[in-house]
This record gives C-alpha cells, sequence and structure tokens, in this order.
C-alpha cells in the first residue's frame, strides 16, 4: 500500500509538491524539437528487406486460391506469404478472436490483407503485389447497420450466433417504467453520428528481425506493445519469452493503434523466413483501411422529466456499425450505454445496444471510445427538453448534478466530481447568461456537460495481475532509472514517469531517465487506451519510490542519526526534517544503501479498485476515478450558406490534481481540436462498391490552424485520493462536451436542431428548408434486459 | 550555387546528385524518381524530416528550400540541386537550439512531435521573412501544416514566445 503525503508535511513547496502541478516542460521535448526522436520508420537495419501488403479490391468474397509463382519469381523478392502460412485467428477481445493476418478464404472489407511480400526494396515489393493471382468469388455486400439485421441468411462471419449482429446486449436498472409515470414531460429523438477515423499525422509502421537464435524483436508504432506481445505468440507459436515488442515513440495514435495488426504478424512472419529484418509502412491510403476508428452509431433516446427539469428516466437504445471485424467492439457497445448516468442523477435507466457487421474497414476505439456517441444525443436532448421546459439548459444541469462518493443507478461509483465547478465557471467566463437566447440571428452559443473514465477497471483478458508494473534502479552515482511498458503515444506518459519518480525521490525530472514500452526490458503496463495511463503507471511508480525510499532511510537515519520518519528526500538530498542541515546527497545514500543491501531495486504496480456492479456487463464503465468537462462554443451560422464558423470555445475540466498544467490543457486543447474536426467536417464514408469515397488526406477535410478557434482551457482541481498526487485523466474527456455543444449552439443561431454528425452546411440548409429528416433507427429485437439496481451487486470497499 | 550536375549517367535508374544541404555538401546516388524527402530519409540518414502523406497534403514533410517552406514530398531530389536545403536537423546552430525550438520545447507544444519538424521549419520561414508576426500572420504561415494532437494552441503560442524572446533586447 502506498503512502500519501500530506501537503502539510511539505512546507514550503507550492502546492505541497516540488514539481507535480508546475508548468514545467516534457522530458521528450528537446528531441523531439530537434527532429531526433526516432519513430517506427525512422529505424534502418543492415540487409532490411521492405513489405507491402496485398488488400482485397472486394468487399465481400470468398477466396478460393492464391497464387504467388510469379511474384516469387521477380528478382528481389524474397518471401510472399499468404493466409495459409498464418491462419491462427486473433483478436484484441479474446472472446471475439475473428481476425486473421492475411485472409484465408474470405475477405470482409475492401483493404482486408490478403499476401504479402518481402523485397529489396518498397517499389519490387509493389510490383510483386501485382503478380499474386488471388481466385475471389465476390459475394454481395453488406454496407449499412439496416443491412446488415436484414440479412438473416447472408452471413458475413459464422462463428456469431445470430447473423451480422457481434453483440447485443439489454439492461434495465431500476423502475424504468415507474420513471416514466413519474414524469410530467416524456421527450424522444433519433440521432446518427457519422463515423470518423483518427488519422494521425504517423502512418502505420512496424520491423521485425529474427535472430539466429530464435528470437523474434518487433519494434512497431502501437498503442499496446503487451497485447501485440501476446497476439504474436499466439499467431506465430512463438513463447512469449522469445518474442520482444518495443513500441516506437507513436506519432499520433487517439485509439487507432491499439489492436494487434496485420501488418504487425507478417512482417514477423517474413523476417521468421527470410532471417533478414523486414519493415513495412503502410501508406496514407491504406491507413484510412486499417480504420479501427469512431463507430457510425444510430441512436433513439426518450428521457421522462418533471416540470421542473428533474429527471425521472431514461432509455437508450444504440445501433453500432461495425465493420468486418470485432477488434475492440464489444467493449465499444457497452460504452455507448454506460456513462449516462454519472453526470445527473437518474433514478431509473434502461440501455439496449447492438453492434452489427458490416463489410467496411472495422470500426473500434477512438478517443473517447463508443462515448462521443451517446454523449452528443443526451445533452443535445437536455438543450431540447430546457428549451420546451422554458429552462436554461446550464440550470437544467446544475440541478442535478451527482454527488461525490455515490453509486450511479448502474453500479458505477463516482468519487470526485468537479462537474458542479466546470459547469458554473464556463458559463461565467462564456458570458453564457447574457449571450443565451439573446445573441442576434445567425449567432450563438451553446453548452454541454461530459464525463470520462481515468482508465478502464478490468484488463481486456481476464487475469488478477496489477495493470501496470513499475521497477526502479538505483545506480551508484546517483542515477535514476525507471522501467515501465507505458507507451509513449504523444500524450506525454514518459513525462508522467519522470516526474512521479522526481516528485517521490526529491530529484530534478531531467536527473530520472526512463525506459518504456519495451517487453524485453520492461515491467507490463497494459497499453495507452482508455485514459489510464497517468492514474496507473503513476501510482505505481509512486508505490516503487516508497519501496526505494525506505531502503534508502533505513541506512540515512542511522548516519544522520534521525528517525526515519523524520526524513524527506529534496532538492538531490536526503535530510532530517526538523534539522534541516542534517542531510546527505541523494548519490551518497543510494552508495551507502547499496553497501548494506546489496544492487538497490524496487519494484510497484497497480490494479484499480473493485467496483460494485456485479452483474454480467458491469465491466465496461468502472474506473479509479471518473474526469468531468463542461463546454461552452459560441460560433456563427450563415443561414444562406450553412457555413458554421466558430468564434471560441470555452471548456472546464475536472482533472483531479493537474499533473501539469500545460500537459494537462495541451490534452484538452487537442481533444476540443479533435471534437471539432468531428462536429464539422470530419466522415469516414463510403461507396456502394465497399471503396472509401474520400481516402486522402486532402479530401478527409480535418481542422487546420485557420478553422481551430481560440480555445479557454480551465482546470478545476478536485484532488482525488485514488489518482497519483490526486491526477485524473485529460487525455479524452474534454472532446465529449464540445461535439453537442456545437449543435446547441446551432440551434441558438439559426434555430434548427441537427441531429446528425458531422453538421455540415447542407444539412443546416436542407434543416432551415424543413427537409432534414430525423435519422432513422431500425426496429429490432434487442435480448431480454438484464436487471439490476443499486445494493443488489456486492459492495467492496475501494482500495486506495 | 552551380547546379552543375556530378553525372547525367543513370545507372539502374539511378543518379549521381550533390545537394548542399544544412550548409553542407552531400552526394548521394539516387533514383531520377525519388523525392527529395525519399532522399533526405533514405539515401542521407535524414530522418527527422518525417512523411504523411506523400502526396502533398498534410505538410509534415515540410523543408526549407532557399528559405521557402517545401513539401519535400513534391519535390523531386534531381530538382533540389543548387538551392540550399535546411531541414530540421539545421535548425540548431553550434549545438545550441534555434529559439522556436526552445519555445515548443519549454511549452510542450510538441506532443506526438511528429509534425512538429516540419512546423518548425514553416514557422522559421515566417519569422526570417516577418520577424514580429501577428498570430493571424502565423496562423497563415501553419495552415499548410496539420497536427493532430495540440489544437494548434501551443504551438502558436510557442511560435509568439520565440518572437518575444528573439526580439527581446540582449543583455
Amino acid at each position: 500500500m502506498r503512502k500519501r503525503m500530506s501537503p502539510m508535511s511539505r512546507d514550503g513547496k507550492k502546492n505541497g509538491f516540488s514539481v507535480i502541478g508546475k508548468p514545467l516542460p516534457r522530458i521528450d521535448g528537446p528531441a523531439k524539437c530537434a527532429g531526433d526522436t526516432r519513430y517506427a520508420d525512422d529505424i534502418v537495419m543492415p540487409r532490411m528487406l521492405f513489405s507491402r501488403l496485398l488488400r482485397s479490391p472486394h468487399p465481400h468474397a470468398l477466396i478460393h486460391g492464391v497464387s504467388v509463382r510469379r511474384a516469387l519469381e521477380l528478382p528481389g523478392v524474397h518471401a510472399v506469404i499468404t493466409g495459409e502460412d498464418v491462419p491462427t485467428k486473433f483478436g484484441i477481445m479474446p472472446s471475439t478472436q475473428d481476425e486473421e493476418a492475411l485472409a484465408v478464404d474470405k475477405v470482409r472489407y475492401v483493404g482486408d490483407p490478403v499476401a504479402a511480400v518481402a523485397a529489396v526494396s518498397e517499389d519490387v515489393a509493389e510490383e510483386a503485389l501485382r503478380l499474386i493471382d488471388v481466385d475471389y468469388q465476390v459475394l454481395a455486400p453488406i454496407l449499412s447497420i439496416e443491412g446488415a439485421l436484414e440479412a438473416e441468411d447472408h452471413r458475413i462471419h459464422a462463428w456469431n450466433r445470430r447473423a451480422n449482429i457481434q453483440k447485443a446486449v439489454s439492461f434495465e436498472f431500476g423502475e424504468v417504467d415507474a420513471g416514466f409515470e413519474a414524469a410530467d414531460e416524456i421527450f424522444e429523438g433519433t440521432y446518427f453520428f457519422q463515423g470518423n477515423t483518427h488519422l494521425p499525422m504517423e502512418q502505420y509502421c512496424a520491423l521485425a528481425t529474427y535472430t539466429p537464435d530464435g528470437k523474434l524483436t518487433l519494434w512497431s508504432s502501437t498503442q499496446t506493445p503487451h497485447y501485440v506481445h501476446r497476439a504474436l505468440s499466439r499467431v506465430l507459436d512463438l513463447p512469449m519469452g522469445h518474442i520482444r515488442v518495443i513500441a516506437t515513440p507513436v506519432g499520433g495514435g487517439f485509439g487507432g493503434k491499439s489492436d494487434p495488426f496485420s501488418h504487425e504478424i507478417a512482417v514477423a512472419k517474413l523476417a521468421m523466413i527470410t532471417g533478414r529484418p523486414v519493415k513495412i509502412t503502410l501508406n496514407r491510403e491504406e491507413s484510412f483501411y486499417v480504420h479501427r476508428g469512431r463507430h457510425p452509431v444510430k441512436m433513439w433516446m426518450r428521457t421522462g422529466v418533471k416540470r421542473d427539469g428533474t429527471l425521472t428516466g431514461m432509455w437508450f437504445r444504440s445501433f453500432l456499425d461495425g465493420g468486418g471485424y470485432s477488434s475492440y467492439g464489444l467493449a465499444t457497445v457497452y460504452y455507448t450505454g454506460a456513462l449516462q448516468t454519472v453526470t445527473y442523477d437518474l433514478p431509473a435507466y434502461k440501455f439496449e445496444g447492438v453492434r452489427v457487421f458490416t463489410n467496411k474497414p472495422p470500426c473500434g476505439p477512438k478517443r473517447g471510445h463508443g462515448t462521443p456517441q451517446p454523449r452528443f444525443a443526451m445533452e443535445v436532448q437536455l438543450d431540447e427538453i430546457a428549451d420546451k421546459l422554458g429552462l436554461d439548459p446550464v440550470e437544467l444541469r446544475l440541478k442535478q448534478v451527482v454527488e461525490p462518493n455515490t453509486v450511479t443507478v448502474n453500479g458505477l461509483r463516482v468519487s470526485t466530481i468537479g462537474l458542479r465547478e466546470c459547469i458554473e465557471k464556463v458559463a461565467a467566463s462564456s458570458g453564457w447568461k447574457e449571450k443565451h437566447r439573446l445573441l442576434p440571428p445567425g449567432h450563438g452559443v451553446g453548452f454541454a456537460a461530459s464525463s470520462y473514465i481515468s482508465g478502464a477497471g478490468l484488463p481486456i483478458y481476464w487475469n488478477d495481475m496489477p495493470h501496470s508494473g513499475v521497477q526502479l534502479r538505483a545506480d551508484r552515482g546517483g542515477g535514476v532509472t525507471v522501467f515501465c511498458g507505458s507507451t509513449e503515444i504523444g500524450q506525454g506518459s514518459d513525462s508522467i514517469l519522470a516526474f512521479a519518480v522526481a516528485e517521490e525521490l526529491g530529484l530534478r525530472p531531467e536527473d530520472v531517465r526512463v525506459v518504456t514500452a519495451d517487453t524485453d526490458l520492461t515491467p507490463v503496463d497494459l497499453g495507452s487506451y482508455s485514459s489510464r495511463v497517468t492514474v496507473m503507471t503513476g501510482n505505481a511508480a509512486i508505490q516503487a519510490c516508497g519501496n526505494l525510499r525506505e531502503r534508502l532511510f533505513e541506512v540515512a537515519s542511522e548516519v544522520l542519526e534521525v528517525p526515519a520518519d523524520d526524513l524527506e528526500m529534496e532538492d538531490g538530498r536526503v535530510r532530517s526534517r526538523s534539522l534541516p542541515d542534517r542531510g546527505l546527497a541523494f548519490a551518497e545514500c543510494v552508495e551507502r544503501a547499496e553497501t548494506r543491501f546489496g544492487t538497490l531495486g524496487a519494484t510497484g504496480s497497480y490494479r484499480p479498485p473493485r467496483h460494485p456492479g456485479d452483474y454480467k456487463g458491469a465491466g465496461v464503465g468502472p474506473t479509479p476515478a471518473y474526469s468531468y468537462s463542461a463546454a461552452v462554443v459560441e460560433l456563427h451560422c450563415d443561414s444562406d450558406t450553412g457555413e458554421i464558423r466558430i468564434d471560441k470555445v470555452w471548456i472546464a475540466h475536472d482533472c483531479g490534481r493537474a499533473f501539469n498544467p500545460l500537459w494537462v490543457q495541451g490534452q484538452v486543447e487537442g481533444s476540443v481540436y479533435m471534437a471539432l474536426g468531428e462536429v464539422l467536417m470530419e466522415e469516414q464514408i463510403f461507396r456502394k462498391s465497399g471503396v472509401h469515397k474520400i481516402p486522402s488526406i486532402l479530401e478527409y477535410k480535418s481542422p487546420t490552424t485557420l478553422e481551430t478557434p481560440p480555445i479557454e482551457t480551465i482546470l478545476v482541481e478536485t484532488d482525488d485520493p485514488e489518482g497519483p498526487f490526486g491526477a485524473k485523466e485529460a487525455g479524452q474527456g474534454p472532446l465529449l462536451p464540445v461535439i453537442p455543444a456545437v449543435s446547441n449552439a446551432v440551434y441558438d443561431a439559426v434555430g434548427v436542431r441537427i441531429h446528425e454528425i458531422p453538421v455540415t452546411p447542407d444539412k443546416i440548409l436542407r434543416a432551415l428548408d424543413q427537409r432534414l429528416k430525423d435519422p432513422t433507427v431500425p426496429s429490432f429485437e434487442f435480448p431480454t434486459p438484464i436487471r439490476w439496481a443499486p445494493g443488489q451487486g456486492v459492495e467492496v470497499p475501494q482500495k486506495s | 550555387m552551380s547546379s552543375e550536375n556530378l553525372s547525367s549517367e543513370t545507372i539502374a535508374g539511378k543518379r549521381l546528385l550533390r545537394l548542399l544541404v544544412n550548409g553542407e555538401s552531400h552526394e548521394v546516388a539516387c533514383r531520377v524518381t525519388h523525392s527529395l524527402l525519399e532522399v533526405l530519409r533514405e539515401e542521407m540518414g535524414l530522418t527527422g524530416t518525417k512523411h504523411g502523406c506523400e502526396l502533398g497534403e498534410c505538410g509534415t514533410c515540410t523543408v526549407l528550400v532557399d528559405g521557402q517552406p517545401v513539401y519535400s514530398c513534391l519535390m523531386l531530389a534531381v530538382e533540389a540541386e543548387g538551392p540550399e536545403i535546411t531541414t530540421v536537423e539545421g535548425l540548431a546552430q553550434g549545438g545550441r537550439p534555434h529559439p522556436l525550438q526552445r519555445a515548443f520545447s519549454d511549452l510542450s507544444a510538441a506532443q506526438c512531435g511528429y509534425c512538429i519538424p516540419g512546423i518548425l521549419l514553416a514557422a522559421k520561414a515566417l519569422l526570417d521573412k516577418q520577424p514580429d508576426p501577428a498570430r493571424a500572420d502565423i496562423e497563415e504561415a501553419l495552415s499548410g501544416n496539420l497536427c493532430r494532437c495540440t489544437g494548434y494552441t501551443k504551438i502558436i503560442e510557442a511560435v509568439e514566445q520565440a518572437v518575444a524572446q528573439t526580439n527581446e533586447p540582449h543583455e
């Protein structure tokens, strides 16, 4: 159990901390700004070969044969593999292992990999792809949610129970019928959130070597080296101990590099066959097809309210277009229904969700994973409710914010909640009261609020081991190295480790070396997803420091002749609190400790607290701590052209304690930016042939400096008891409120409700013309709901 | 600079070129169809220049050619003989980072960092031409460089901070 120092014991330091909470620079800044950071494609090896993947041109087809003979005859080609060489199925979720590295007998989307080549150059590899002959039997593609549900005897996969349904879930929490009966007004609406993709600036890249000792090493631009490690072992039939996975610094992930991928397995297999390093870098068009991005989701929502706006019950239905494979979809479908309950008091809640397979690139986790879509629907409907009841939308929320330390109707435990302060601050700084419904036509403001998890409560595969581990090494010279499996994807996870260790050991962050994301060197961290890294690695690092400190204090106590509980570590020294001139240098203390104990090292680990929900499906939604956000968007909307110009975004975010205000602001600003791209322009859309309509950066529009408005970020600090130094997440949650706030601001500006994302000029014009229809939702028979209410589960106290 | 060809002869589609990069002259053999981006990264080991699309759409591969920002994926290496080419590796002088590099690092404006080399060069081209730009000028100058992490906010603030530090009177 880790020790927490109370701020009182740290007199003389701002906030009681020496480096936490201060706007100090990231440790990787100098290298990144010098162009010195080695991303995957920057790695070059002697005798390296280059790989390219042959991808299906058809959205849905059987494969009757693949002939690679002509490709193998091309000079410069060293190996060609097909599905038969790597037939073992894999997938990120243990219960839905439905992917093949190279399609064995069927392709399920345009771009599904079929064969892989290793050759002396990319040009030769590319030429070889044209010499591979695939005998396809083209099948009718399924390209819509409705199409998937209707095609009951035309299946994309064979393993699932009901045709084209990956997962259907249904829950009832509390008495929903009674909730609606108690309501004065019932509101219903349908909503559609179009899919979009991550578009990181770095394309996918991986490089593998297989050395004569039978060891495989894979460098990859991945957010989840541990899961890639497991998948390689499974598919290649090698022991995990013979495989080393190194996640290179990731040039943008946003969730898109969280699955084990075909290209990773392909280069590993090709390296095993050729005995030479093999690298693959996907081009931009391929990256659009690899995807794993935001699910298109159709939604229906019914809300019961009292005349004063008090919620009495909610019923939410979601229909997810999953694409060709499961990916994270099992979790995504649950996430579309999990977090509706953690912002405002909700006495009864029913959720039904279904994810279908379609012949399109698989969808997966993108920033906010499955929660931006329902949050959009919910916050837009609340805005409509406020409007119809003649209430201020801000007041409507404020009167029913969830209280700290409550268990929600669906069994989620909310510890700290700064939502009220977020709402009040964002309303005050934006001048909400002076603007809402008061601005001239064409000019409007919109409001929304939201919540997100600081890490998933459960690991992806069932186990009771730590979610994050840290090893600490203290060198005779006073150097400290921290080893952790966490993966730097730009969110600052390496810096989090350096700062946590520096804070705990009284060192400077630049004196702490950080070694991360290397399965040979670093203890497991599950990966950079679900906003889990700061909370989990931070806590593991604090625990490791505590263990090291015990040994250091034991020797220092003797040398300085003061009790160990009077010692502190500060300014590179171990010293007495009561007699500050009694101290010794950290390096000297390390030497003495090594003399006494032998080689110095310490470990720490973290596992989230148990959660109250114990029903099937309760694993998605719990977290060590929820973050909260509220946003006001001010915009101009031209009723002649339908064009939107965002004037400004105000966003308040409850990040627990701001671990580092600069980094937290950076995460919040990036989230706002990404939300604006999604709400205004980004669309992952397909032709009837299953071909992506706009697989290029030129046509897949995303905001530049000119479309990105000023963003005013307000950090609300709640000092969460579970977070390291009180910190909660910041990298995903702030995306959520911005999207509905834009839709609500469009209503304030021009008086039309847009129930579809993105909110594009053509939709606004059609709405102004009263020609925009509300989205439709399919009819579908959901399973009988699992019924659960708080108190039915086994309550286990929070570990802290 | 003279643009004298070392050899007009090609072997296996490759020609010998002399490129002036970051003040150093480099002789490289490269395919005539290869872009400046490919030659910088693959023949010269200057991997600080990144690629995001190789189609002139994202700005990630921006370098300076005689001080002008250029998408190096759209320029053939054979066209780049003669002018002075500056990549991110050439920004620091005498081991001291350029004020832009320092400001970007100090404000943690590089998150994943992948777009940053291109953005630094686009910003340098602006500041060399216009030492005291307005915010709108900075936004305009960087509008050809996509960043998916930062919302551009810290990036623009970092350019402003570099301007302020450069224009400060020296002690």
